[in-house]
């Protein structure tokens, strides 16, 4: 019980002052910690909890810390995970703001920032390929293309928002034939 | 009221913000500059700046910050938690409901269904990280951190905290 609270605040103190970037920077960090290496959800979890988290409005950081939190230690578990995600850097903000708000100026620190900015793109690339992966073991490789070309369309080309895509494949499953079922028993 | 106020500031943007924190900025920018006055527009960029300069989810930095201004540290609780509470039961309701029918057929295929769109999202923040990155530094300095990243994170399985904290201090000594 208490060495889960530990681990939690511990998983989520290292994502909080290692996410540069805002929430969406600090995903593969969260799953890093969460699947790999407290092993507190699988992969097929992880997924849904990142579709519904993009789902909804609000930021996504906190979304997910309080989620996974409240999954491992309940309400004591959502708080504690929260607030090891942003309680250090609130901090750092006030301070820094309040005395020495000259420091973003400061040719290392802007050096700093700009450094990390690749290798989250790197992290996130590899979090991409990783899920491209897991679709096609589930789905094959036609439909795993085919449906990440419609939300390419979707997303980027037509400008719409996620949330209404993710809510339609929700729909879709949800009131399709279980042939899959079938299949699955046939196999 | 200042509380009252402060409570609203945060949570229309908590709740309207789709796509994440940086996606509220707009959002947290046009309550506390336009309907509030707590803070000048060039006051508000100083921030970002300093807020964009420190780790950790941009939004509850923001909130826990003019909170603080505004109100004390009573301030900066209510804002963060305005920003941070609303959305987060919704999807604690949510899920739990999910973790129940986790067997069932229908949700199994819902996770495989959503799995190639979420793909998109991360590859689609991948690329506009690159961008950032070859508008910044341009390309040399990004394809070499991009490759000796990758290499450390996948071949030699380096934990991204020890990476990361490589790139800072390369970026201290080399990109400043």
């Amino acid at each position: 019980m208490f060495q889960n609270q530990w681990h939690l605040c511990l998983a989520f103190f290292r994502v909080g002052i290692l996410g540069y970037g805002g929430g969406p920077s600090s995903i593969p960090l969260v799953q890093k910690e969460v699947v790999d290496t407290y092993k507190w959800m699988d992969e097929e979890e992880f997924t849904n909890l990142l579709a519904v988290a993009n789902a909804l409005p609000g930021p996504i950081g906190t979304k997910m810390a309080g989620y996974i939190g409240y999954r491992v230690g309940g309400f004591i578990g959502l708080c504690n995970a929260v607030i090891s995600t942003i309680l250090p850097t609130i901090v750092a903000m006030i301070i820094l703001l309040t005395f020495l708000s000259s420091m973003s100026e400061k040719p290392w620190v802007q050096g700093m920032t700009k450094a990390v900015v690749p290798v989250v793109g790197v992290m996130l690339f590899v979090l991409t390929i990783d899920f491209l992966k897991k679709a096609k073991s589930g789905l094959g490789w036609s439909i795993t293309v085919g449906l990440f070309i419609v939300s390419f369309l979707f997303v980027e080309v037509a400008g719409l928002h996620p949330a209404i895509l993710i809510g339609l494949l929700i729909l879709a499953a949800l009131f399709s034939k279980n042939r899959e079922k079938e299949r699955e028993r046939a196999s | 009221m200042k509380y009252w106020h402060i409570f609203l500031a945060f949570f229309i943007p908590g709740i309207v913000g789709y796509g994440g924190g940086p996606a509220s900025i707009p959002l947290v920018e046009k309550e506390v500059v336009d309907r509030y006055h707590w803070l000048t527009v060039s006051d508000f960029s100083e921030m970002l700046a300093m807020g964009n300069a420190l780790p950790g989810p941009i939004a509850t930095k923001m909130a826990g910050f003019i909170g603080f201004e505004q109100g004390g540290i009573l301030g900066a609780w209510i804002a963060v938690f305005a920003t941070v509470a609303p959305s987060l039961i919704l999807m604690v309701i949510l899920l739990s409901i999910l973790q129940k029918h986790k067997q069932s057929p229908k949700v199994k295929k819902m996770t495989a269904l959503i799995r190639p769109t979420i793909a998109l999202l991360l590859g689609a923040m991948a690329v506009s990280f690159f961008q950032t990155s070859y508008e910044g530094i341009g390309v040399w300095q990004s394809v070499g951190l991009i490759v000796v990243s990758y290499l450390l994170l996948e071949r030699i399985k380096l934990h991204p905290a020890f990476v990361i904290l490589m790139a800072l201090g390369y970026g201290a000594l080399f990109l400043s």
